[in-house]
């Protein structure tokens, strides 16, 4: 019978290179964009008094939330005992270190003073949830870095269940912290909700989840990576779940904002009236990041890998347009400082939907922001043994590679 | 024995040390001695610094109030009225109901439950005793996460380098900053801003200042006079801004 061992990632070094150096390239033009925003201030990027998180924020946040889905497959190995996905589980927990890594980094060099990462390293006010999520996003890398240990090392095996089931507590804790930085804003009608939590949560489990199989489809196809039929039809189960689970979140948010009388002008704004926020809301957001994923799964026309490869690209184009409504559509509505009154002057445009067009700045850190959580999974894979591979075919394979060098 | 006419070179030293003192140092002394009184003091909550708007005073052009706190905190912009620092502004605002068309200022509404100070993570966004809400620019780390939580937009991020600081409003780019109600003035035993002054100063009276806690304030019998609100009062944040006559 075939046996499931872990290997490197095998492959031919000039490709690696080659790879490495276009990801390192991609990084550093990340840091130069970064640093010459620092250097001129963010006058230089689209963010202004009004728009005050931009894209960068949209990618942080979205890698973030990617890092805490991307767990998923670990979990269901680990807390609910699948164990068709325990192959799978090392790798998943290799790329949530890396997205989180990925999006702290954009996060950091986004800030006013960069330079001060050590006064947000040790001066707190526990009464902010950043500062909460500070130590949350920290200790999720060390509490990732001792479960990838326990997989990977046999000594230490049978401690993979307990640091799994506490990686699942923690990145739920994590999400949820996360949701919380949009709702616990009391004042902005778009956020100012607990709902954002677990639709935070589900956002997770399905972006992590689509992210998880594109790669692992991309690593299949230089690497005899181990995902039998069983795995994919799994995985397509599941998407089809966090997909509903998303549409369900979704409609519950907009319903409750529609049921607070002073949000409803918001959802007015955010789901008829909005020009490019409603055009994104219907289009991305919901038909391109939900349903028509779900038509795709649902359909038994597509084969599993076609029908998975299409819906995961179009959940992530899907994500990412989400987060735009959510951070930028939510800011770009005007406060309501004066609910019985209209502003009907302002030099510092209160009476107006404040527009915002990023910079090619912000999208080359956000940009540098995904080559680095990239470049560490290769290293990451090319050094230690992350890849599930079938034993005969790993033989098979070296049997080939003997009877060729002679 | 020793001649008395004649300084030996130790005597020579001493005195010209003395005298160099005496001319150099001594005059710097005295204006930190009279300043050192009410910086030494403790800032305490039994003084409750708060400002009240009667708007039906509030001329409609008029923008003594913000060129007065522009001058004060050295807020002069680059012409991008997007990315440019404003602590105070004027707005025009319309009844619903009523059709009244009101102009006021606004600025940082020194809430005494303020938003922006909670969603700090390094706590540089800070509320003194005296409910006085700033910025501290050591430690703000540029986030904005206070500008997000701000009800009143009262916030502005230093979006570039800056030329033209005045030494009593230090100011950084990449910080945030906001309305202090001048504090430095008012630790140095200032009784007003600089918008109250500019007020009274072109005869409109708009603006009232003053300490809460003295019944015989300015401030205290303004709001004694007529009737004040707070905006968004929905959110119970306490400001310490209020407003008049709408």
């Amino acid at each position: 019978m075939d046996k499931i061992t872990f290997t490197k990632f095998i492959i031919n070094p000039k490709m690696f290179w080659s790879n490495f150096f276009l990801l390192g390239f991609f990084i550093l033009l990340g840091f130069a964009c970064s640093h010459y925003m620092e250097l001129e201030g963010h006058y230089v990027t689209g963010m202004n008094n009004q728009i005050v998180w931009g894209l960068p924020h949209i990618f942080a946040v979205l890698l973030i939330v990617i890092a805490s889905g991307v767990l998923n497959i670990a979990s269901i190995s680990s807390v609910f005992d699948k164990k068709l996905y325990k192959p799978l589980a090392p790798l998943s927990a290799l790329l949530a270190i890396s997205f989180l890594i990925a999006g702290l980094v954009i996060l950091v060099l986004d800030l006013g003073r960069p330079n001060r990462l050590i006064v947000a390293m040790t001066t707190y006010n526990f009464k902010s949830i950043f500062s909460w999520n500070i130590f949350l996003y920290s200790g999720f890398t060390v509490v990732l870095a001792a479960y990838m240990w326990t997989m990977l090392d046999r000594e230490v095996n049978k401690y993979s269940k307990f640091m799994g089931t506490f990686a699942f507590g923690w990145r739920i804790i994590l999400t949820t912290g996360t949701g919380s930085i949009f709702g616990f804003l009391v004042a902005r009608e778009a956020y100012s909700t607990a709902i954002l939590a677990p639709l935070f949560i589900v956002m997770s489990l399905l972006y992590g989840t689509a992210v998880y199989y594109l790669i692992l489809r991309l690593i299949s196809k230089f690497h005899d990576t181990y995902i039998t039929t069983d795995i994919l039809d799994n995985l397509k189960k599941l998407s089809v779940m966090f997909l509903f689970a998303n549409l369900y979140f979704l409609g519950l948010y907009h319903v409750t904002n529609m049921y607070i009388a002073k949000h409803l002008d918001f959802e007015i704004f955010i789901l008829s009236s909005g020009g490019i926020y409603t055009i994104s809301f219907w289009v991305g957001q919901v038909f391109i990041g939900i349903i028509l994923p779900i038509i795709i799964l649902s359909s038994n026309k597509l084969c599993t890998h076609l029908a998975l490869t299409t819906s995961s690209i179009l959940i992530l184009i899907g994500s990412f347009i989400a987060m735009y409504v959510i951070i930028i559509g939510g800011q770009a509505y005007p406060l309501t400082i004066f609910p019985d009154h209209i502003i009907i002057d302002s030099s510092f445009f209160d009476n107006v939907v404040h527009s915002y067009i990023p910079s090619v700045y912000e999208f080359g850190l956000g940009i540098g922001g995904i080559a680095l959580a990239l470049i560490i999974v290769l290293v990451g894979i090319a050094n230690f043994k992350f890849l599930p591979t079938m034993i005969s075919s790993l033989h098979k394979k070296q049997a080939a590679e003997k009877s060729s060098d002679s | 024995m020793k001649d008395s006419a004649r300084l030996t070179r130790r005597e020579f030293m001493v005195k010209s040390f003395t005298a160099i003192s005496t001319v150099y140092i001594i005059p710097d002394l005295i204006p930190k001695a009279v300043a050192s009184k009410p910086l030494d003091a403790e800032v305490s909550a039994k003084t409750e610094w708060a400002i009240n708007v009667d708007v039906t005073k509030c001329v409609d052009g008029c923008t003594a109030c913000v060129d007065a706190c522009v001058d004060e905190n050295g807020l002069y912009g680059f012409d991008r009225p997007e990315t440019d620092s404003q602590w105070i502004r004027k707005l025009q605002i319309k009844d619903i109901r009523t059709e009244q068309v009101t102009t006021l200022p606004m600025m940082c509404q020194h809430c005494e439950n303020p938003p922006c100070v909670d969603v700090c993570p390094t706590g540089a966004s800070f509320r003194r005793e005296d409910g006085i809400v700033m910025v501290n620019q050591h430690t703000c780390i540029g986030c904005r996460y206070c500008m997000m939580a701000c009800p009143f937009k009262a916030r502005s991020f230093v979006h570039e380098n800056l030329t033209e600081q005045v030494t009593s409003s230090p100011r950084g780019k990449g910080c945030v900053e906001s309305c202090n109600l001048c504090v430095n003035r008012i630790d140095h035993g200032s009784e007003t801003t600089a918008c109250e002054e500019a007020c009274m100063k072109e005869g409109h009276n708009a603006i009232t200042f003053g300490d809460l806690a003295n019944p015989d304030s300015r401030v205290s019998l303004a709001i004694k006079t007529k009737p004040s609100r707070r905006l968004r009062e929905d959110l119970k944040l306490k400001q310490r801004v209020t407003y008049s006559g709408f």
